[in-house]
């Protein structure tokens, strides 16, 4: 196992501490199999950082991010999320933070069918409690911020890929989450748009200070991220700074 | 999130598949409707039967003479008249009692101008109308004196006097009854059919000592067809029938275990049997409507487990940007409740839609309260809790990660 490498850029945020996860299955003469997926996982992230988490498929790495996400519950060890033990929460304090702490940006954008751009961003902010009105309100103008403006009306399977990518960062943000998780956000986006995403993020990342953790298995996108974490087959065996960060704002 | 962006939801959800949420709803509306118009029917009924029997007038009994029978072959009630006018008063003298008709009846032919009716001729007592509980639409009753005398004086039943006099008010002119001439003194108010379906309106009434000696004749002075009783209160029903009873064998001088020559009939516990009739025919056809109501219930149940399964992702979001439990239980429960109250609002019209046509169509009298309304919706949103909690309690324990993954 590797030193767990910090960077003391804020308090840590997130701090994992053996953590193991691991699913029962029913094998074909129908006994129960344990699948275990992650081994005994140590991992601290600080307050605006920009880390990429990479791996092969089977490399655990979505698993993590499930449970960074509080999607999914570890099976032991210990998960802290901005000083409350995770572990410990009811289903309905797990849907505040999701709500709260939380952004989620997914590969396939995830965004409500049928629904416009606009109460799609607006929807977090309806199960914080916030009224329809307001939350409209909100969601214009974090939409107006990303330029999707003149599509708040539209339904999703009317913008593209990349539109559709930034309505759904547009509503991972709306209720200002310290923590944006990214799970192969370009994976469905050409090189061009996904730059742009990239960009994107940075730009949230170094001018809101908002921490992004991203799940990726291409190489060339984790070269935005700051730290750089490799997973195979449930264990860390990589964690370093990343020396040779794209920079991209000469595009914006 | 609160309950109005809940209620936004649902209903973005069910526009989204306006024709499956309209088929559902389908079967709310049908099961809604139907309880509607079965229970309006039922009720107008019940209705129609108060009536007639409140119109036939209150805590009567009809006293009929016995049957005889000659040579083995019996004449049926009524063939032998062994009661008389002065039964009938020694009878309306019992303390239970407050009045008697003594009836004698039979057809006679109507004259007036050049207009000729046959009817039913009815000779009674002054008492005969309120006992029956007539009332009388232009001019009088005939009175104890016109009895007294034997005056020719008739009172029209209404369909009667429409039949003679047209348009033309009847009171103060003379038709001739078998040749004789009478004086129209009023015309009675319709009371329409009977529980048995006779016209209760096309008949004539004179006093009984002028039918007797002058109309329709008596081949037994002094006998009588039948009489009407009137008890003072529905509470001494049984013991007026008792003393009525005892009163008779006494007069008629019955030994004991002779058959009686009198039968006594209790008309109210007809009619009481009648209301029971209806009652039960009403909850008969509420139960069966209900069946329908059930069936559309499930119908929302299916459609519902199916839409959960189909918007799994869509739940699966919905966690994972902050929805809790409740929020998704909510929203489903919600969805399965506006079916049916939609559908329940739609039944309820189409149901009093429906009755007016059954009333116009089938001339029955429809009765729809508030209580019937209040209880197809009460049912209805009974139906979408009890129906629909099962899949949105399923949607809600959905967890976040698997509900996400699902394709």
């Amino acid at each position: 196992m590797l030193p767990i490498q910090t960077n003391h850029v804020g308090h840590s945020l997130i701090r994992i501490k053996s953590l193991c996860k691991s699913y029962n299955l029913q094998d074909a003469s129908g006994k129960t199999v344990t699948n275990q997926v992650l081994f005994n996982i140590d991992l601290i992230i600080n307050q605006g950082e920009f880390v990429a988490i990479m791996g092969h498929s089977g490399s655990g790495k979505s698993t993590l991010m499930n449970i960074l996400g509080c999607l999914d519950t570890p099976t032991s060890g210990s998960y802290w999320l901005s000083e409350e033990n995770v572990a410990t929460l009811t289903n309905d304090e797990l849907a505040r933070i999701r709500n709260q702490k939380i952004g989620f940006v997914f590969q396939g954008f995830n965004l409500l069918k049928r629904v416009t751009a606009l109460d799609n961003v607006a929807t977090p902010l309806l199960y914080a409690g916030v009224g329809r009105s307001q939350s409209r309100k909100q969601a214009l103008e974090l939409l107006r911020r990303t330029g999707l403006e003149n599509f708040a009306m539209h339904q999703p399977n009317q913008l593209s890929g990349g539109q559709q990518q930034r309505v759904a960062i547009s509503r991972a943000l709306i209720n200002q989450p310290p923590l944006i998780l990214a799970d192969e956000p370009t994976g469905n986006l050409d090189t061009q748009t996904s730059r742009e995403i990239m960009l994107l993020f940075q730009q949230l990342n170094r001018d809101q200070g908002i921490t992004i953790v991203l799940v990726t298995h291409e190489d060339d996108i984790a070269a935005y991220a700051k730290r750089l974490i490799r997973l195979k087959d449930g264990h860390i065996i990589y964690d370093k700074n990343n020396d040779n960060e794209a920079i991209l704002d000469k595009l914006s | 999130m609160n309950l109005s962006a809940i209620i936004g939801e649902a209903l973005r959800a069910l526009r989204q598949n306006r024709l499956r949420t309209g088929l559902t709803m389908l079967g709310m509306i049908i099961g809604v409707a139907a309880v509607i118009l079965m229970l309006s029917i039922g009720q107008g009924a019940q209705t129609k039967i108060n009536q007639t029997i409140a119109e036939m007038g209150s805590n009567l009994f009809i006293v009929v003479p016995g049957a005889t029978s000659s040579g083995g072959f019996s004449f049926g009630s009524g063939s032998i008249r062994t009661l008389t006018i002065h039964d009938a008063q020694a009878i309306a003298e019992l303390p239970t009692i407050s009045a008697t008709a003594p009836v004698i009846s039979g057809t006679a032919q109507l004259n007036y101008a050049a207009k000729n009716w046959s009817t039913l001729i009815t000779g009674t007592t002054p008492d005969y109308f309120s006992v029956g509980n007539w009332k009388i639409e232009s001019g009088t009753f005939f009175t104890e004196s016109d009895l007294r005398s034997a005056n020719r004086v008739v009172v029209l039943g209404s369909v009667t006097a429409q039949n003679l006099f047209s348009d033309e008010d009847p009171v103060g002119k003379t038709i001739r009854i078998t040749n004789r001439p009478f004086l129209v003194v009023g015309v009675l108010m319709a009371k329409g059919q009977s529980l048995t379906g006779r016209d209760q309106d096309d008949n004539i009434f004179i006093p009984i000592t002028t039918s007797e000696r002058q109309v329709t004749g008596n081949q037994f002075p002094g006998s009588i067809r039948l009489m009407l009783v009137q008890c003072k209160s529905a509470d001494e029903m049984d013991i007026a029938e008792m003393e009525i009873t005892q009163l008779l064998l006494q007069r008629h001088r019955i030994a004991k275990g002779k058959e009686n020559d009198f039968t006594v009939r209790n008309l109210t516990a007809l009619a009481d049997v009648a209301t029971g009739a209806a009652k039960v025919m009403s909850m008969v056809l509420g139960a069966i409507a209900s069946v329908s109501l059930l069936v559309g219930g499930i119908g929302i149940m299916n459609i519902m487990l199916v839409s959960v399964t189909e918007r799994t992702r869509e739940i699966g979001i919905r966690m994972a940007i902050g929805a809790n439990q409740r929020a998704i239980l909510t929203q489903f429960l919600l969805e399965a409740m506006m079916i049916c109250i939609m559908g329940g609002l739609i039944g309820l019209l189409l149901g009093i839609g429906g009755a007016w046509v059954v009333s116009q169509v089938a001339d029955m009298l429809i009765v729809i309260t508030l209580g019937m309304i209040g209880l197809a919706f009460l049912f209805a949103s009974a139906v979408g809790i009890f129906f629909g909690f099962y899949p949105a309690k399923k949607a809600a324990s959905l967890k976040p990660v698997d509900a996400l993954r699902y394709e």
